[in-house]
C-alpha cells in the first residue's frame, strides 16, 4: 500500500513531464498533419489525407537523410572504436582521466560554434590552402556532402566513444590472459572476446548517433552550404519559410514512423546478436 | 591578385567572431532556427539585474524587444536610447520575412517592434497581426519628408501600419579580381555560374530573390507566379545548382575570404564589403530584379507598446537615423536625414544608384510570400 503510493509519487514528475512535453506536442503534430495550409500560410483546421499524399515531394530529403545517417554512424564508429579501445585498454591510469576529459571538453561548446570553426578549416584558407602547398590545387571541401560527414562525425564522436569505452572498461582482462595461455593470437582474441563483449557499447553508441542524425539540420545547413538537404532542413523550411504547417506536420509524422521502423529493425538485430553471443558461450 | 592562400589571420578570425556575436553570421539559417535569438531574449529577461532600471518622468518600462535584420543598426544608438529612456533594447535578428511572419503567426513572439518589408505588410494586415500606428506617438515621422515610393507600402486602405526605415535593392556582388570586371546582368550571373565561375557563385536561401532573379533571367517578372514561367525558372535553378558554391543568405564571410566570387546581395552588404575590400563591387542586374523598402511596425500582441512607439520615434529622428545609415550603408527615404549625410555617401553609386539603373527593378509582390508553388519550387531546388 505505502509502497505503491510511494511508487506512484515517484513516477508522477516523469509522468507529467512525458504527458506535457512529449504526448501533447505529438498530438498537436498529428492533428495538424490532417489539416490544411491556410491561404496566407500557417494552419487551417480540416480533415484530409492530402498532406500524406504529398509526401513524395520530400522524397529527396528522406533519401539524403537515410543515406548520410547510416554512413555517418558507421564513420563515427570506425573512428570511435580504436579511440575507446586505446582509452580503456592501452592507456595508463595516470593519463586516463585527463584524456577522457579531453574527449568531453569540446562537447561543452555549442555545436553551432564548433561547426562554424569547421567552415574556416574546410574553407579555401584552411585545409585546401595546406594541400596547395604540397601541389594539390583547387581542392574544394566546404559545402559538400563530405564536409557534412566530417561535421557529423566530429560533432557526435563523444556519443559513440563513451558507451564503447564503458563496455571495454568492464571487460574482464582475465579472459584475454586465459586466451593467451591457450595459445590464441591477439587478433583472434580481439575478434572472439573483446569485440563481442564490447558490442553492447557499440550498439548503444550507434543508436544514439543514428537517432540524432536522423533529425539533424544544423550541420548540413552550415557545412553543406544549403545544398545538402536533410529531412530536418525540410522541416525548418516548411515551418519557418513556406509556413506550410500542415505538410510540415505530415513530414514530421513520417520521420517518426521511419525512425520507429529503423529502430525496430535495429532492436531485432540486436536481439538476434545477443542470442548468437550466447551460442558462443561467453555469457 | 589578393593573397588568399594564407590561413585566416587572427584579426580576420576576431572579425568573424565579432560578426557572430553581432548575430550576422548566423543569419537566416541559424539564429531563427536554433532559437538562439529567442534564447538571448529570454536570458535577458530572466536577469533583470542586468538591465538598467531608472525612474523616469515618462515611464515606458525597462525594455523593448526589436526583431530586425542582420547588420541593420548602429548598436551605439540603442545604448543612447537606454540612457535617454531607461528602456533596454533586446535585438533579435532574422533572415527572412517568412520567418518573422511564422513567429508572429505562432503567437507569443514577445516582440514590440519588427521590420517587415513592403510586400509582407498586406499579409500581416490580412491576418490581423499588425497594429495600426498612432502617429501622434511618432512625431519624428514626417510624411512630407519621405519619398512616397518608399513610404506608401506602409499604408493600406488609408491606415498607416508601418513607417519607413530604409530601402534598398537586391543586386550582384562580384569580386572583380576574379571575374575580371563588372557583372551587371542576371544572364551573366547564371551563365557564368555554370562556366568560368563554376563553384564560386552563391544564391540566397530565399525564394523571393532566388526564384525572382531566375525569372528575370528569362525575361519574366520578378514576381511571377505563372506556372509556365516558374517551370522555366526551376529548370534554370536546378541546372545551375551543382555548380553553386552555396545556397545561403550569409554570403559575406565566403565573399570576404575569397571562396565565393559572386553572390546575390543586398545593398548594405554590398556597401559593407566594398568599403573593406574595394575589389568587391556591387551592381544591379540590368534586366531587372528587386527594389524594396522596410518599415518599422508593431505587432498586435506587443507586450511593451509604449516603449515600441518610443523606440520607433527615437530611431526616426534625423540625427539618429543618419548615424544608423552611416553604420549599415542602406539608403534612407527621409530628406531630413539625407541632409545630414556626407556628400560622398549620397553620391555613392552602391547606396544611391542612378535612376535609370533602378527603373527596371520591381517591388516584391505580396502574392510571392504566400504562393505555395514558389515555396515548393524552392524545396525542390534545395533538395535536388
Amino acid at each position: 500500500m505505502t509502497q505503491s503510493r510511494a511508487r506512484a509519487l515517484l513516477l508522477t514528475p516523469a509522468g507529467l513531464w512525458y504527458a506535457a512535453m512529449l504526448l501533447l506536442p505529438l498530438a498537436v503534430v498529428l492533428i495538424f498533419s490532417f489539416g490544411e495550409r491556410s491561404a496566407i500560410g500557417g494552419y487551417a483546421p480540416g480533415f484530409t489525407f492530402e498532406q500524406y499524399a504529398n509526401l513524395p515531394a520530400r522524397f529527396a530529403a528522406f533519401r539524403n537523410t537515410l543515406t548520410l545517417a547510416p554512413v555517418g554512424t558507421l564513420a563515427a564508429l570506425l573512428i570511435a572504436y580504436p579511440l575507446a579501445y586505446f582509452l580503456a585498454v592501452k592507456v595508463s591510469p595516470k593519463w586516463k582521466t585527463m584524456l577522457l576529459v579531453l574527449v568531453i571538453v569540446p562537447f561543452w561548446t555549442s555545436i553551432l560554434i564548433r561547426s562554424y570553426a569547421w567552415i574556416f578549416l574546410l574553407g579555401g584558407k584552411g585545409i585546401p590552402a595546406l594541400l596547395e602547398v604540397i601541389g594539390l590545387d583547387d581542392v574544394r571541401l566546404l559545402n559538400t556532402p563530405f564536409a557534412v560527414l566530417v561535421g557529423i562525425v566530429y560533432g557526435y564522436l563523444p556519443l559513440m566513444v563513451f558507451p564503447i569505452y564503458v563496455a571495454l572498461e568492464k571487460l574482464d582482462k582475465r579472459l584475454l590472459e586465459a586466451a593467451a595461455d591457450l595459445g590464441t593470437p591477439p587478433w583472434r582474441a580481439f575478434l572472439q572476446i573483446t569485440l563481442p563483449l564490447s558490442m553492447p557499447g557499440v550498439l548503444t553508441g550507434s543508436m544514439l548517433v543514428f537517432i540524432l542524425l536522423m533529425g539533424e539540420f544544423l550541420i548540413p545547413a552550415i557545412l553543406g552550404g544549403g545544398k545538402v538537404f536533410f529531412v530536418g532542413n525540410a522541416l525548418v523550411d516548411l515551418f519557418l519559410q513556406s509556413r506550410n504547417w500542415a505538410f510540415g506536420s505530415a513530414v514530421a509524422v513520417a520521420l517518426v514512423v521511419v525512425m520507429l521502423i529503423t529502430v525496430g529493425i535495429y532492436t531485432r538485430l540486436v536481439k538476434r546478436f545477443g542470442a548468437s553471443r550466447d551460442d558462443v558461450g561467453l555469457m | 591578385m589578393k593573397n588568399d592562400n594564407t590561413p585566416i589571420s587572427r584579426k580576420a578570425f576576431m572579425e568573424e567572431l565579432r560578426r557572430y556575436q553581432k548575430g550576422s553570421v548566423t543569419r537566416r539559417h541559424f539564429l531563427g532556427v536554433t532559437g538562439l535569438g529567442t534564447a538571448a531574449a529570454v536570458m535577458g529577461g530572466a536577469m533583470p539585474g542586468l538591465l538598467p532600471s531608472r525612474a523616469r518622468a515618462q515611464d515606458i518600462g525597462d525594455r523593448v524587444v526589436l526583431a530586425t535584420w542582420p547588420n541593420y543598426h548602429d548598436a551605439a544608438n540603442f545604448d543612447a536610447f537606454t540612457d535617454e529612456t531607461g528602456a533596454y533594447t533586446q535585438v533579435n535578428v532574422f533572415g527572412s520575412n517568412e520567418e518573422m511572419l511564422a513567429k508572429i503567426q505562432a503567437g507569443g513572439s514577445g516582440w514590440d517592434v519588427f521590420v517587415p518589408t513592403n510586400y509582407a505588410i498586406p499579409t500581416y494586415v490580412e491576418a490581423d497581426l499588425i497594429e495600426p500606428l498612432d502617429l501622434s506617438k511618432i512625431p519624428n515621422f514626417d510624411p512630407a519628408s519621405f519619398d512616397p515610393r518608399f513610404a506608401d507600402a506602409g499604408t493600406i486602405d488609408g491606415v498607416v501600419y508601418g513607417v519607413p526605415k530604409n530601402w534598398g535593392t537586391t543586386g550582384i556582388a562580384f569580386n572583380s579580381d576574379k571575374t575580371g570586371g563588372v557583372v551587371d546582368s542576371w544572364k551573366a550571373f547564371f551563365d557564368g555560374a555554370r562556366d568560368a565561375w563554376d563553384g564560386r557563385v552563391m544564391v540566397h536561401d530565399y525564394q523571393l530573390t532566388t526564384i525572382g532573379n531566375a525569372l528575370v533571367y528569362h525575361g519574366f517578372s520578378f514576381n511571377s507566379v505563372d506556372p509556365e514561367e516558374l517551370a522555366q525558372a526551376e529548370k534554370l535553378l536546378i541546372d545551375v545548382k551543382p555548380h553553386l558554391y552555396a545556397i545561403s543568405s550569409d554570403y559575406q564571410p565566403a565573399m570576404r575570404n575569397g571562396d565565393a566570387w559572386l553572390t546575390m546581395c543586398w545593398t548594405g552588404d554590398g556597401k559593407q564589403m566594398n568599403t573593406d575590400m574595394p575589389e568587391i563591387g556591387f551592381a544591379l542586374g540590368k534586366e531587372g530584379g528587386e527594389i524594396w523598402s522596410d518599415y518599422y511596425a508593431i505587432p498586435k500582441d506587443a507586450p511593451h507598446k509604449e516603449a515600441a512607439y518610443a523606440l520607433i520615434n527615437y530611431l526616426l529622428s534625423p540625427e539618429v537615423n543618419a548615424k544608423e545609415a552611416l553604420a549599415h550603408g542602406y539608403p534612407v527615404a527621409d530628406s531630413r536625414t539625407n541632409a545630414l549625410l556626407p556628400e560622398e555617401l549620397l553620391n555613392d553609386p552602391i547606396i544611391y544608384p542612378a535612376a535609370e539603373a533602378l527603373s527596371p527593378l520591381e517591388f516584391g509582390a505580396a502574392v510571392t510570400l504566400t504562393d505555395p508553388n514558389r515555396a515548393e519550387l524552392m524545396a525542390r531546388f534545395k533538395s535536388a
